[in-house]
């Protein structure tokens, strides 16, 4: 029982009207993972998510979380799991601290809800309604909320919009920490780095369909080709070079006394052009591997243009 | 830790799976004690539910700005003795109909209900507790408002459990209705007809002026209203010390199914 995928949504089909939100997508989150879902505005990554909090009823296709059916086993799946919306969810005039303490009461075997407000900074506004709580500390609330029934798995939607560099450290920090702990993670973002910093397994979702999975490794590796780069004396010789490179290479000093190499960069490459330097005496100043970074790689999957 | 690393006993961190709901009388209790704190500590709401009626209790009772028909009073043949009951009704009102719908239409429109559907607490239990946080609120109207009443010399009569049955069955009425605008209108348009039914039923509903005021058509008319045959069937019997006040509970009952039922197949959750 243990073995089967914290999520497996397969051939999910979710309209509204006429608009095809979710079309035909495919996901699978393997246990005790953190995965990140990324997309453009309009992807369709809340629809997923949400669909699979029980939230929507699929039109096509199924969703299985924890091998229950989101909406006929709501019962049994609902204290499993923990949701963070992606905005709301608290009464304007409850406090934080009360609201928190009253979501802890809803579960069997809840967490101790001081340490949470301790570990996400929010004591200082413990006693103060949610109305009047900044954004970010609304945020960190939502988030503490999730966690507090000690679910098997969460979801998380958007959790670090709109927090300030240290809160969105706070809460990366506890989501390694639930990973660690065996907590399996579903998070969307629209921050490239927080998808690398953190997940085992990015999905880049665009019209409604998967169009990318892989560990953020595997995504930057395919793709674009990545490059090498030095400094040096201007006006090194080129055919010398290439000539010593793989046959996959190219050479070029796009600007004087820098050069590029573009090819498979590895270990062998980087020997090579080493070697070569040493050859011709030549020091190469600032070598460093250019790898492509997420944003690279979702930028070139989901297209450069804005959408409208 | 390589032999029981797949076994989840084994591990003792913080955040370490140990999922389940909570009871369930535990968690309604825990969501009712909740609803009703929000209820009594929302200043626009204390306004509608407990100023508004003390102070046409105290007013009308004191100063004769309308013409209240003391004449056909049993009893003393205080103005008190015809408002009482009225205000009562009013109050059942305010609480069941009018602020029930402004808060469960914030709530809607701020995702509360959204987010506790993802809680282990199930619908009904959430709406068992707003039941109960509902009639909590009420029963502290009621003493309250018995408590003004009889300083300003009510001497009420009747039988207290035709009372109750009235409250009861005006309460499901306006609950039903209540929800109904709260879940099927904007927050803001739920805000402002909430606002303004509670306006025209307290005027035209027999609260504070009696319905024998207005043309006869329209009064057969008014006394269908719910709150016409709350503030009629309480007055039936706490002023004149009536039997059971079949034909308003009727009233009532049918507002109930309607409202109720209404309620239950049009509600949108978000």
């Amino acid at each position: 029982m243990r073995t089967e995928p914290a999520v497996e949504v397969v051939g999910l089909v979710k309209r509204y009207g006429t608009k095809t939100a979710v079309d035909g997508l495919d996901l699978t989150v393997a246990r005790g993972t953190v995965t990140a879902v990324l997309g453009p505005n309009g992807a369709g990554k809340t629809t997923t998510v949400e669909t699979c909090e029980g939230y929507l009823r699929p039109d096509g296709g199924t969703v299985r979380v924890l091998g229950l059916d989101p909406v006929s086993d709501a019962t049994a799946l609902r204290p499993r799991i923990g949701v963070m919306l992606q905005s709301g969810g608290v009464y304007a005039g409850a406090r934080a601290e009360e609201m928190l303490r009253h979501t802890a009461t809803l579960h069997a075997h809840p967490l101790d809800t001081g340490l949470l407000i301790e570990r996400l900074g929010l004591g200082g506004c413990g006693r103060t309604p949610y109305r009047r709580l900044s954004g970010g500390q609304q945020q960190r609330l939502a988030l503490a909320m999730a966690v507090v029934g000690r679910p098997e798995l969460v979801f998380l939607d958007e959790p670090t919009a709109g927090l300030d560099p240290q809160a969105r450290r706070a809460t990366w920090d506890l989501v390694r920490e639930l990973r660690s702990d065996g907590v399996g993670v579903v998070l969307t973002t629209h921050f490239m780095d927080e998808a690398e910093q953190l997940a085992d397994d990015v999905a880049i979702i665009d019209g409604g369909r998967v169009i990318a999975q892989g560990s953020p490794e595997e995504l930057c590796r395919g793709g674009a080709e990545n490059s090498l780069r030095f400094t040096g004396r201007p006006g090194l010789d080129l055919a010398s070079l290439l000539k010593a490179l793989p046959q996959d290479s190219t050479a070029a000093e796009p600007a004087p006394g820098t050069y590029r190499v573009t090819g498979t960069v590895g270990p062998q490459l980087l020997a090579t052009v080493a070697s070569w330097c040493a050859q011709n005496g030549v020091m190469p100043d600032a070598i460093a591997v250019e790898r492509h970074t997420l944003e690279d790689v979702f930028l070139e999957l989901t297209g450069k243009e804005l959408r409208v | 830790m390589t032999a029981t690393e797949a076994d989840p006993a084994a591990a003792t961190g913080t955040f370490t799976p140990r999922p389940g709901a909570a009871p369930l009388p535990r968690m309604i209790r825990a969501q009712a004690a909740l609803e009703t704190r929000m209820l009594l500590r929302n200043g626009e709401q204390l306004l509608l539910t407990v100023v508004i009626p003390t102070l046409l209790l105290v007013l009308f009772s004191a100063v004769d700005i309308v013409a209240v028909p003391t004449e056909t009073a049993g009893g003393s043949g205080r103005a008190v003795d015809f408002l009482a009951p009225g205000i009562l009704a009013l109050a059942v009102m305010s609480t069941a109909f009018t602020g029930q719908a402004i808060a469960t239409g914030f709530e809607r429109r701020y995702g509360v209900l959204k987010r506790l559907a993802a809680s282990p607490l199930p619908r009904w239990g959430l709406m068992t507790a707003k039941t109960c946080a509902v009639l909590v609120t009420e029963v502290l109207q009621v003493a309250l408002l018995t408590a003004v009443a009889l300083a300003l010399g009510w001497s009420p009569h009747g039988n207290p459990l035709w009372v109750a049955l009235l409250l009861l069955l005006g309460t499901a009425a306006f609950s039903g209705l209540g929800l109904l605008m709260a879940g099927t209108l904007k927050a803001e348009a739920t805000l402002a007809a909430a606002n303004l039914v509670f306006l025209l039923l307290l005027v035209g509903g027999g609260v504070i002026v009696p319905l024998t005021k207005f043309p006869e058509a329209v009064q057969t008319v008014l006394g269908l209203l719910p709150i016409a045959a709350l503030s009629d069937g309480l007055r039936g019997v706490l002023q004149h010390g009536a039997g059971l006040p079949l034909a308003d509970l009727g009233i009532l009952a049918a507002w109930a199914v309607l409202g109720l039922g209404a309620a239950a197949a049009f509600f949108r959750w978000e």
